[in-house]
């Protein structure tokens, strides 16, 4: 028993099923976040947790309480919501204060918890304006005002950077790890970002269709992504998947991948499981980072395939250099050190780091695990 | 290039210009000539209007036709002015509008926020209400005020009104809270505010513009109506518009039109006034739901 479990929960919205049998149990002082691409589903799960949408078939359960059926208000959750939703007619101060007051906290208690969230989130010059009158960085800080106030059991955040621009968003971001670090709170928190996932998250669960995907910590999501569509969602630029065939050389399994033009490169696997699929196609997932040039190749690899290829396209990037190329029909793309030296229409020789390849079943798209 | 767009675009010739100002004042002038007809024979003597020379500004000014319009002249039989139906009319619109706006507030949040099975069905049927003509309701309406012994009474009129002004309340409402966002709604609920403390405490006070549309729509309606006040007013309950007909309508003695020019303007005065009160409201009221604010 976690401290927050979904327990093969469902939700259908008449004959249509939109969650299917979504099964997460997250500890005490987890940051739980679900991703994945609009219409997934990640906020109607969590609308679930929060009681504002009911749960089809299933439990949801907090501190072992069952909550199906729980008023949101009985269930000691918070909500930061992607539009804010504080309260246009009241000051700040009375958003804030607004649910102990109708939990029947009495006024004394109430100035000194708003008092405290309001130096913790350094918001107090705020209290007495409306919320018209905030920017949106400093609305996003009353919205988590208002939800550690009340000091509950689990926050639920509803892409609640997703209204920001660029640079507030990572500030943002930043800060709210820092309170997370800070408080020990537990949050299940979704987004659509999934730089925001990894770079937040104790664990990740990668929704698509209406299931869970994956669930993993960020390093198990990015190293070892269960299917094709967890492999491609996350990181950026998105992991190449390029079909090749599986060889034998000198005892060993090997890729056996098209070039720009009608040669072959063999990449030798560092999974020896392959060996099983001689002969057989699959799809080679390969990240953009594991494709240098020699010299920035990772020294700690046991495994670091050659490859002579042609450059299509460069993209500096400031830091880096993204290069495209044609790798099994495909276009690749490369991760380069922004001093590496690329030039379109030329022959270059890459380095590829096998030891981070991964294959998969292409009927299934399902990695082939060593 | 761009000063030719420009040219077309926002300037147009001068001739042009005078042209359209001189038609739109024009057209000020003919809608102010009843006013203005009213106005002036209000505060002229009998004999100056009955002499001819209706346009004619007032050659000696006097108020004693519009003292006589509020406070003595002949309605019917009784020689009491249009004052006590005044007060009649304001015993009965005051609470119609009142409890209309409030019930198509509720109305609108619960069609919006608290969707149940059957309520798009529900609405039609309100709207639909919109449009049912007076006349067909008029006789099942006295039976239904005679059975609920409201008959001849102003509560029995403010249910009349209350009753055809409810589909419209609820029409201005609903929309207006269909764009107001859901996830306040939502924060409430988490918060542990219940459905009138929501009602209340978060959307109510959102609602200025609306309310005022609402008010003002009904506060016209209700006191301009004659029909239903002449068909369900007993005779301590007619509203104004009634009283006006029944001075300008008596018989006995000489036509005192002075005096009915002012009955008239008197009538028309608090719904003239709520217009240059809340008139600017109004329209932004009407505007609101269409421009996300
Ligand atoms: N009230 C509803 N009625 C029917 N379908 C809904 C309703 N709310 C959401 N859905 C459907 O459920 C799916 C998941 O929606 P949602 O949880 O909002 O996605 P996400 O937050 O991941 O973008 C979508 O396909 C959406 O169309
Ligand atoms: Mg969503």
């Amino acid at each position: 028993m976690g401290f927050l479990d979904i327990d093969h929960t469902t939700k259908s919205y008449g004959a249509i099923e939109v969650l299917h049998n979504v099964d997460i149990s997250v500890e005490e002082g987890e940051f739980l976040v679900l991703v994945g691409p609009s219409g997934c589903g990640k906020s109607t799960l969590l609308n679930m947790i929060a009681g504002l949408e009911d749960i089809t078939s299933g439990e949801i359960r907090i501190k072992d309480k069952v909550m199906n059926g729980v008023h949101p208000s009985k269930r000691n959750i918070a909500m930061v919501f992607q539009s804010y939703a504080l309260y246009p007619n009241m000051t700040v101060g009375q958003n804030i204060t607004f649910g102990l007051e109708m939990h029947g906290t009495p006024k004394p208690e109430r100035q000194k918890a708003m008092k405290d969230v309001a130096e913790l989130l350094q918001i107090e010059q705020l209290l007495d304006r409306k919320p018209g009158a905030l920017s949106g960085g400093q609305r996003q800080r009353v919205a988590m005002g208002r939800a550690l106030v009340r000091n509950p059991d689990v926050f639920l955040f509803d892409e609640p950077l997703s209204n920001l621009d660029a640079k507030l968003r990572v500030d943002m971001r930043t800060e709210i790890k820092k309170l997370h670090q800070k408080l020990g709170t537990t949050i299940v928190y979704v987004t659509h970002d999934q730089i925001e996932a990894m770079t937040l998250s104790t664990r990740i669960a990668v929704m698509y269709g209406g299931y869970v995907q994956q669930l993993g910590t960020p390093q198990e999501i990015y190293d070892s992504p269960a299917n094709v569509f967890v492999a491609t969602f996350m990181g950026s630029p998105a992991m190449n998947v390029v079909p090749a065939k599986v060889a034998m050389e000198g005892g060993k399994p090997v890729a056996v991948v098209a070039l720009h033009d009608d040669s072959t490169v063999s990449l030798p696997f560092s999974q020896n499981n392959m060996a099983g699929w001689d002969g057989r196609d699959i799809m080679l997932g390969i990240r953009p980072e594991t494709i240098t040039d020699e010299d920035a190749a990772d020294r700690n690899s046991s495994n670091i395939a050659r490859m002579t290829n042609r450059i299509v396209v460069t993209e500096p990037a400031g830091s880096d250099t993204f290069v495209t190329m044609t790798l099994g029909g495909k276009d690749v793309i490369a991760r380069m050190r922004s001093d590496a030296d690329v030039r379109p229409g030329a022959n270059f020789p890459f380095a590829v780091n096998m030891e981070k390849a991964v294959a998969f079943d292409p009927e299934t798209e399902m990695r082939i695990v060593p | 290039m761009s000063a030719a767009t420009q040219d077309t675009a926002i300037r147009t010739g001068r001739v042009t210009r005078t042209l359209i100002y001189l038609i739109l004042l024009l057209f000020a002038l003919f809608y102010m000539l009843p006013l203005y007809v009213m106005v002036v024979n209000s505060v002229k003597p009998l004999n100056e209007i009955t002499g001819g020379g209706m346009m004619n500004l007032p050659q000696v000014f006097t108020l004693e036709p519009w003292a006589k319009a509020w406070s003595s002249a002949q309605i019917g039989v009784e020689p009491t002015g249009l004052q006590p139906y005044f007060w009649n009319s304001i015993k009965m619109v005051v609470p119609a509008v009142a409890i209309s706006t409030i019930l198509g507030a509720l109305n609108g949040y619960v069609l919006t926020k608290w969707r149940f099975r059957g309520d798009t069905i529900l609405f039609g049927l309100m709207l639909f209400a919109c449009f049912i003509p007076f006349q067909i309701v008029l006789i099942p309406m006295a039976r239904m005020l005679g059975l609920m012994g409201l008959a001849g009474t102003t509560w029995g009129l403010v249910l009349v009104h209350v009753v055809y002004g409810i589909g419209f309340t609820t029409l201005y409402f609903r929309n207006y809270y269909a764009v107001f966002p859901t996830e306040l709604i939502r924060a409430a609920q988490i918060d542990g505010a219940g459905f009138f403390q929501i009602f209340w405490r978060i959307l109510l006070p959102s609602s200025g513009p609306i309310a005022v549309v609402s008010i003002i729509w009904q506060f016209t309606n209700i006191w301009n109506d004659f029909l239903f006040g002449a068909s369900f007013a007993g005779a301590d309950s007619q509203p104004m518009t009634v009283a006006l007909n029944n001075l300008v309508q008596s018989s006995t003695g000489v036509k005192e039109y002075n005096v009915h020019f002012a009955g008239a303007i008197l009538a028309a005065l608090p719904t003239l006034l709520v217009y240059i009160v809340a008139g600017r409201y109004f329209v932004r009221g009407l505007m609101a739901g269409s421009v996300k604010g």
